[in-house]
């Protein structure tokens, strides 16, 4: 039985319809990553998903006393608000300090609980965030873009972590990403979003032709594979909006 | 003996300023502290000056002066958190309504004869003339908003740092950010009698600026704030009664100084 997904979701922020029936599902244990283009709904998926945005009509599943663990893509603490790192693993739910240091070591970063979470590079505040999240021992892992502002090493290092994670804990991961170079191999699959679900496949899949460049314009062959879904996946009712296909469809 | 009851007299009078504002700083500490981490400093002013509108309501319709300047405070807090949440350009919408308020406030009270004479106390407070009743009204209001925050703080806390945050840990910042509103007329409607309308955002706001400095935990600097602002009030009675100075203003004078000299201190270890 699947942790979570959505049905048919819609959601309309300020009367633009961002997402249209949208539908999916994470399975215990599988890495799934949405990608798409600035823009394309993947951040509103993931905020209508926690439950943070109200939906239009479509619904969201969750099995029941499912444990979320979420990491947001940006946190912008206050400077007024001093904030060490031990004192923010215990929000919103304390945890004893054993707890805090094996999450803190596991996530790579155990020297840094006496800091001020503003004193962290990027690297280290974002593992911070992961170890936050692992604290509440989730059933599956929310990840809205955890790697931005990272360099490439620090990106790769960061799927790592969370691949391995996945293998010691078992959790499921759902994550967004522009960017496919790191992702793909850290994924069980790739869902392609630009207001609605454009394909679904395993990295394998994607990464045997350099299509994505269709999503992203970049990339230096002509493109395919990933859009072999056009013509399959159901538009039936749907009027299509100017916006939902801005992205070139390559044929071969 | 009449040197004895002047005495007696003075004793009770500063005994009963000094409980007042020390009721008071338990409370505007943690406030004060949620206000700044906010960025609420604006909604303070505009809370506050509402007040003002509620004495003029509360003496025109003969209700007790607490009752309305709470009813008045909470009107403003809640229309002010209203626009706010639907993304009204604040800034200019909580000056208008800041000054609005005052300004309206100072005319309704113009039309009430013999209120224009003691409107000093209004806008500066008159905490040396605070009475039993007041000193219960300050510390009860000021502990029921002392265990609301104790109660909602890891959720407000929360919802601070990161309204996803929150709702991702299932805490609604809607709910919380009505706590806060609650706690703020609370607070205005407490500190009317001590500091006044005018300066009620600056006891919430100088005395956590100056715990900042420290505070390596948002406890900390709750607490911390608390500390700064009872310092403040001690000094700051003191002053008022060495040099016949008014005592609303000096409290607030002795807490910018504590917040000049703990910056300072501050400027100086780091080099």
């Amino acid at each position: 039985m699947s942790l979570i997904g959505a049905r048919g979701l819609t959601v309309r922020l300020g009367g633009e319809e961002v997402l249209k029936g949208v539908s999916l599902a994470v399975e215990p244990g599988e890495i799934v990553t949405i990608l798409g283009p600035n823009g394309s709904g993947k951040s509103t998926l993931l905020r209508a998903l926690l439950g943070i945005l109200p939906l239009s009509s479509g619904e969201v599943i969750r099995a029941p006393e499912l444990r979320i663990g979420y990491v947001p893509q940006r946190l912008a603490i206050d400077p007024s608000l001093p904030m060490t790192v031990r004192r923010f693993l215990s929000l919103p739910v304390r945890v004893p300090d054993e707890r805090a240091a094996a999450a803190l070591a596991r996530v790579g970063v155990p020297e840094v609980g006496q800091r001020q979470m503003a004193a962290l590079s990027g690297g280290q505040f974002q593992r911070v965030l992961l170890a936050r999240a692992l604290l509440s021992d989730p059933q599956v892992l929310i990840l809205d873009e955890p790697t931005q502002g990272l360099d490439q090493p620090g990106e790769a290092a960061f799927y790592r972590l969370i691949e391995e994670v996945r293998a010691e804990t078992g959790v499921a991961v759902l994550m967004v990403s522009h960017d496919l170079h790191v992702v793909m191999a850290a994924s069980d699959r790739v869902i392609c979003l630009n207001h609605h679900i454009c394909c679904e496949g395993t990295p394998r899949v994607v990464s045997s032709a350099p299509e994505y460049r269709a999503l992203f314009g970049l990339g230096t062959r002509g493109a395919l594979a990933l859009y072999r879904h056009e013509h399959d996946h159901s538009h039936e009712g749907e009027d299509h909006l100017p916006h939902a296909h801005e992205h070139e469809h390559h044929h071969a | 003996m009449p040197m004895s009851t002047s005495t007696t007299m003075l004793d009770d009078f500063l005994v009963r300023a000094v409980l007042a504002g020390l009721g008071l700083v338990l409370a505007t500490g943690p406030l004060g502290s949620f206000v700044v981490w906010r960025r609420m400093a604006y909604f303070g002013d505009a809370t506050a000056h509402a007040a003002i509108l509620g004495v003029a309501l509360a003496l025109a319709t003969e209700l007790p002066v607490g009752l309305g300047v709470l009813v008045v405070a909470l009107a403003m807090a809640v229309t002010v958190s209203t626009l706010a949440a639907k993304g009204w350009a604040m800034d200019t919408t909580l000056g208008v309504l800041a000054h609005s308020a005052l300004a309206v406030g100072l005319v309704a009270v113009s039309f009430l004869p013999g209120v224009r004479t003691d409107l000093s106390a209004w806008l500066f407070g008159d905490i040396l003339a605070v009475s039993r009743m007041d000193l219960a009204f300050i510390w009860g209001g000021s502990a029921l908003v002392v265990a609301l925050m104790v109660w909602r703080w890891p959720a407000l806390l929360t919802a601070t740092l990161s309204e996803d945050l929150a709702h991702a840990s299932g805490i609604r910042p809607d709910r919380e950010r009505l706590v806060l509103t609650l706690a703020l007329a609370l607070v205005v409607a407490v500190a009317l009698k001590i500091v006044g309308a005018l300066l009620i955002a600056a006891l919430l706001i100088i005395p956590a600026a100056a715990a900042r400095g420290v505070a390596r935990t948002p406890e900390a600097m709750a607490l911390l704030a608390s500390a700064v602002g009872a310092v403040a009030v001690g000094a700051g009675l003191w002053g008022s009664l060495t040099w016949d100075t008014p005592a609303g203003p000096s409290i607030i004078a002795a807490a910018a100084a504590l917040f000049a000299g703990i910056a300072l201190g501050g400027a100086f270890r780091r080099g």
